[in-house]
C-alpha cells in the first residue's frame, strides 16, 4: 500500500490536492482536498439583502452569472416578484452564455490537452492531438490551433455579455425582477449574428455537422453513424481517442443525478427538467429540496458531537482548521443522506436526451460519458439561444420593481455549467442574517460523510489504474487526471 | 482568468510576440503537481530567471496569522509562504485584480480569513510584503486593480512591463498603472446628457444617470471602461447599472448599501471628484430646471420613448 499526493492540478479552476491509496498500481481510496477556505457566506451577514448582488457573483471570475442567478432567485423568493418574460430570456441568455463558453473552455483548454502528455507520444493520434489541442504553456508554435480558435471563439462569444450584462465576469444586470439592460429589437439582429458565429465555429471545428444533427441523436448505435459523416471533427477525434484508451468504461460516479433544472421559462418551467436520475432503476425522481443537508464530519467546521447534518437553511459556516478526521474546507453536501453527482451529465440525464441515458446505461456515468454530455448540451443549448433572442418583445419592461421585505427567506436553486447551485438566505431586519451556498463542485467532490461514503470523484477515483506511478511519486498518473478533470471542478466555488 | 477574454485572434500569439513566456498558469500549463512545485522551487532558488511574479487571489493570513486558509495543493506550505519566498526573487511583482492589491471583496465584513493584498491592505500601505517592498527591477508591487480586472489592463502592463516602458513615474500613488487609473469611469459614459440635466434613473433598467439614486460613482472612479470598454461593447454603466469603483482600495465596504446613493439633505455625498460642493449645488438645480422633456421623459423609461428632434435642413 502506497500513499500519494496529487496536486496541484491545472486546468482546473481553483486549488486542488487529491489524496490516494494504491496497491497493486490501482487506487483503492482517494480523498479530495480543497486546501483553502474564502469565507462568503460569513461576510454576507449583516448586508443589506440587495448587496448579494455584487458580493455572490465575485465568488468566482467563471461561473459569476451562475451565482449571480441563484442569488437573484433566492432574494426574488424572499420578495415574492415575478421576473417578466423579457427579463426571463434575457437573463437565460446571459446564463447560457457563460455555461457553453464554460463548456467550450473545459473541452480545449482544461481537459484535451491531457492527451498530448509524453504516456502517448507512442499513439497514432498523438501528432494530430497535439497540432489541435497542445496547452497553451509548453505547447509551442504551430500546435494547439484549435486551444487558440477557442480561445479566440470564445473570447468573441462572451461579447454578448458586453451587450446583455455591460461585462464578464461580474455583471450587476441580473437583478431579481429581472435585467437592468433592455435589448432594443434591431440590437437583436447583431447578438443573432454573434450566435451564429458560435454556431459556425462548432459546426466546423467541433462537430463537422449541423448542431441539430448532434442534439437528435438517440442512441450510442446512431453516434457510431453519425461518427463516419463527422470524421475530422473534434468530437469525432475524441471519441477515436476515448475507444482506444477505454475512457468509457474510466471513472464512474455513484449512479444518482442532480439537476435543479436549467433555463426559466416564464410559466415557471425549465427548458431542461428538474430531477433526480437513478441510474440503477432507470428512474426519474421528483426532486425534494427539503432533503438536501450537509455533513460536516470530514470537513474543517465546528459543530456539536452528535450534531445531524442540516438543511442549509439553517446549516452554520464556522470554521475549525484543527478539528480531527476532517481533511478538506469543502462540507459534504447529500441528497436524502445519498451521495449525488452534478452537471451537464445530470441535466441531460434528468431531462431525457436519449443519447445520454444510453450512453449512461450502457457505459456508466464515465469519463467519456461526462464529457459527451457537455457537448451534446452545447449543441442543444445554442439553438435555444437563438429562440430566446427572437421571443424578446419590444415595448415590454425587462425588469419589475419590487419592496424588499424586512423579514423574509428564501432560496434560489439554478443551474451552473458544473450542475446543481443553490443559495438559502434568510432576511432580519432588512438585513442578511444567514446565508448559505452548496456549489456544484461541493457535491461532486465532497469528503465522506458520517457514515464513511465517499464523495463522488471519491468513488469515481477507486479502480482508477496508476500508469507510471512509483513509491517515489505519482508520475502523471494520467487516468487520474482525465477522471479528475473529467467533473470540469470549479474548486473556488466550492470554497466559497 | 479574465485574461482569457483579452480582445485578440491569438492569446499565445499575443504574448510570444511582445516578449512574454508565460513559465506557467494555473488555467493553462499542461503539467501540474510535482512539475509545477518544481518550476516554484526552481524561481525561489534562482534556477529559473522570473521576470514577473502575477499573482491572483486575496493574501489569506488567517487563522491567527498561519495563512492554513490557503494551503498550495501538495506542498503543505501556504500560500503567502510561497508568495513571501517568490517575490524577492522576482523583477517585478504584479497583483491581478483588487484581491491580490488591497483584499479587496475577500476582505469583506469582519474579514474572517484575515485577508490583505501584495502591498495593501485596503488604502493602507503594507499588506503581504510590506510598506518598503521593492522588486528586484525597482518598483513596488503593480497593482491592476479592478474587480474583475480588464483583461487589457493586464495585458498592456505586461507587454510594456517586457518592453521597458512602465516605470515607476508610470504609476499612480496606489500603485496602478497610469494608462487606465488617471481617467474617470465617467469619461464616454453615455449617459452623460442625463448627467449634465441631472435627469436621473429612478429604478434598475432606466436609461437616465445613476448617480444621483442607483450609487454610481462614476465621476469619481479611476479607470477607463466606458473608453476602453469591456467584452467588445459593455461597460457597468452601459449594462444599466453603477459604477461600485471597483478600482478603489476598500470599495467592498463603502458604508451603504451598493445599489442606493448615500445623501445628506437630499444631495448626494459623494460628489464628483475635483468638483466644489456649492458648484456642484449651484450647477444640479440650474441644470435640472433646463432639462428637456425629451431627456426627462427618457430618462425613467428603459428605451428611448422621445427621439431627438429631426430637422429637415443639415445641421448648422
Amino acid at each position: 500500500m502506497t500513499r500519494l499526493i496529487l496536486g496541484p492540478f491545472n486546468r482546473v479552476e481553483g486549488d486542488l490536492e487529491v489524496q490516494l491509496e494504491v496497491a497493486d498500481g490501482r487506487v483503492t481510496e482517494a480523498r479530495v482536498k480543497a486546501p483553502m477556505y474564502r469565507g462568503f457566506e460569513v461576510v454576507l451577514q449583516g448586508r443589506d439583502p440587495m448587496d448579494a448582488m455584487t458580493i455572490a457573483p465575485r465568488i468566482c471570475g467563471i461561473c459569476s452569472v451562475s451565482q449571480s442567478v441563484a442569488a437573484a432567485k433566492a432574494l426574488a423568493d424572499a420578495c415574492g416578484v415575478l421576473v417578466p418574460p423579457n427579463g426571463v430570456h434575457a437573463i437565460n441568455l446571459m446564463l447560457a452564455c457563460e455555461n457553453l463558453a464554460d463548456h467550450l473552455t473545459h473541452f480545449y483548454v482544461f481537459f484535451m490537452p491531457d492527451f498530448t502528455r509524453e504516456v502517448y507520444a507512442r499513439r497514432g493520434w498523438f501528432g494530430e492531438v497535439e497540432r489541435r489541442f497542445a496547452a497553451v504553456v509548453g505547447g509551442g508554435p504551430g500546435r494547439g490551433l484549435h486551444n487558440r480558435a477557442a480561445l479566440a471563439a470564445r473570447a468573441r462569444w462572451l461579447e454578448l455579455m458586453g451587450a446583455l450584462g455591460g461585462k464578464w465576469p461580474h455583471t450587476g444586470a441580473i437583478l431579481p425582477g429581472g435585467s437592468s439592460r433592455a435589448i432594443e429589437t434591431t440590437e437583436r439582429v447583431r447578438l443573432l449574428a454573434r450566435l451564429r458565429e458560435m454556431r459556425a465555429f462548432l459546426e466546423a471545428t467541433l462537430f463537422g455537422t449541423p448542431l441539430e444533427e448532434v442534439a437528435a441523436l438517440q442512441t450510442l448505435a446512431e453516434l457510431q453513424a453519425w461518427r463516419t459523416r463527422a470524421q475530422g471533427s473534434d468530437l469525432a477525434l475524441f471519441l477515436d481517442i476515448a475507444d482506444e484508451i477505454g475512457l468509457a468504461a474510466l471513472g464512474p460516479g455513484p449512479g444518482r443525478y442532480l439537476s435543479y433544472g436549467a433555463y426559466a421559462r416564464p410559466d415557471g418551467t425549465h427548458a431542461l427538467a428538474q430531477g433526480v436520475w437513478d441510474a440503477g432503476t432507470q428512474q426519474r425522481l421528483a426532486l425534494d429540496a427539503t432533503q438536501i443537508s450537509e455533513d460536516l464530519s470530514h470537513a474543517w467546521y465546528a459543530q456539536s458531537d452528535g450534531a445531524r447534518p442540516l438543511h442549509p437553511d439553517a446549516g452554520l459556516t464556522q470554521p475549525d482548521p484543527d478539528r480531527s478526521g476532517a481533511y478538506t474546507w469543502n462540507k459534504a453536501p447529500r441528497l436524502a443522506g445519498q451521495v449525488v453527482e452534478t452537471g451537464a451529465i445530470a441535466r441531460q440525464l434528468v431531462d431525457g436526451q436519449p443519447l445520454i441515458r444510453d450512453a449512461c446505461a450502457r457505459h456508466g456515468g464515465s469519463v467519456a460519458t461526462r464529457v459527451l454530455a457537455r457537448l451534446v448540451e452545447l449543441a442543444r443549448i445554442l439553438p435555444m439561444m437563438e429562440h430566446w433572442l427572437m421571443a424578446l418583445q419590444s415595448n415590454e419592461p425587462f425588469h419589475q420593481v419590487h419592496p424588499m421585505p424586512a423579514q423574509a427567506q428564501g432560496a434560489g436553486l439554478s443551474e451552473a455549467a458544473r450542475g446543481a447551485l443553490g443559495h438559502w438566505l434568510r432576511i432580519e431586519n432588512g438585513r442578511i442574517a444567514h446565508y448559505q451556498i452548496v456549489a456544484p463542485t461541493s457535491w461532486n467532490f465532497s469528503p465522506r460523510d458520517a457514515a464513511g461514503n465517499p464523495g463522488a470523484l471519491e468513488m469515481a477515483l477507486q479502480g482508477a489504474a496508476l500508469d507510471d506511478a512509483t513509491a517515489d511519486g505519482p508520475g502523471t498518473s494520467v487516468a487520474v487526471q482525465h477522471i479528475v478533470r473529467s467533473f470540469d471542478p470549479c474548486m473556488v466555488c466550492t470554497v466559497h | 482568468m479574465s485574461l482569457l477574454c483579452a480582445d485578440t485572434p491569438d492569446l499565445p500569439g499575443l504574448l510570444r510576440d511582445n516578449g512574454i513566456n508565460l513559465l506557467g498558469h494555473p488555467a493553462l500549463s499542461l503539467k501540474g503537481g510535482e512539475d509545477h512545485i518544481g518550476l516554484l522551487q526552481d524561481c525561489v532558488h534562482g534556477r529559473v530567471r522570473l521576470d514577473a511574479l502575477c499573482v491572483e487571489g486575496a493574501m489569506l493570513r488567517g487563522p491567527h496569522g498561519s495563512g492554513r486558509f490557503h494551503v498550495l495543493a501538495g506542498t503543505e506550505v501556504a500560500m503567502i509562504d510561497w508568495v513571501r519566498r517568490l517575490a524577492p526573487m522576482a523583477r517585478h511583482v504584479v497583483a491581478i485584480g483588487a484581491c491580490a492589491a488591497w483584499g479587496g471583496i475577500t476582505a469583506s465584513g469582519y474579514n474572517p480569513t484575515e485577508a490583505c493584498g501584495l502591498q495593501y491592505e485596503d488604502e493602507l500601505k503594507g499588506g503581504l510584503l510590506g510598506a518598503h517592498f521593492r522588486a528586484l527591477g525597482g518598483l513596488p508591487v503593480i497593482n491592476i486593480a479592478g474587480c474583475p480586472t480588464h483583461p487589457g489592463w493586464v495585458t498592456d502592463s505586461l507587454m510594456a512591463l517586457a518592453a521597458g516602458l512602465l516605470t515607476e513615474a508610470d504609476l499612480d500613488p496606489l500603485g496602478r498603472p497610469r494608462f487606465y487609473a488617471d481617467q474617470l469611469v465617467h469619461h464616454g459614459c453615455t449617459r452623460n446628457e442625463y448627467y449634465e440635466y441631472k435627469a436621473s434613473a429612478a429604478k434598475p433598467s432606466d436609461l437616465g444617470c445613476t448617480m444621483e439614486n442607483m450609487g454610481c460613482k462614476g465621476t469619481q472612479a479611476h479607470a477607463d471602461c466606458n473608453t476602453r470598454l469591456w467584452n467588445g461593447h459593455g461597460s457597468c454603466t452601459r449594462g444599466g447599472y453603477a459604477c461600485i469603483s471597483c478600482t478603489e482600495p476598500g470599495f467592498q465596504h463603502p458604508g451603504h448599501p451598493f445599489h442606493l446613493t448615500p445623501k445628506l439633505a437630499g444631495i448626494p455625498t459623494g460628489l464628483p471628484t475635483d468638483m466644489p460642493k456649492a458648484w456642484f449645488v449651484a450647477l444640479a438645480s440650474l441644470s435640472k430646471s433646463a432639462t428637456p422633456k425629451r431627456v426627462k421623459k427618457n430618462a425613467h423609461s428603459d428605451h428611448v420613448v422621445l427621439p431627438p428632434v429631426s430637422r429637415k435642413t443639415g445641421l448648422r
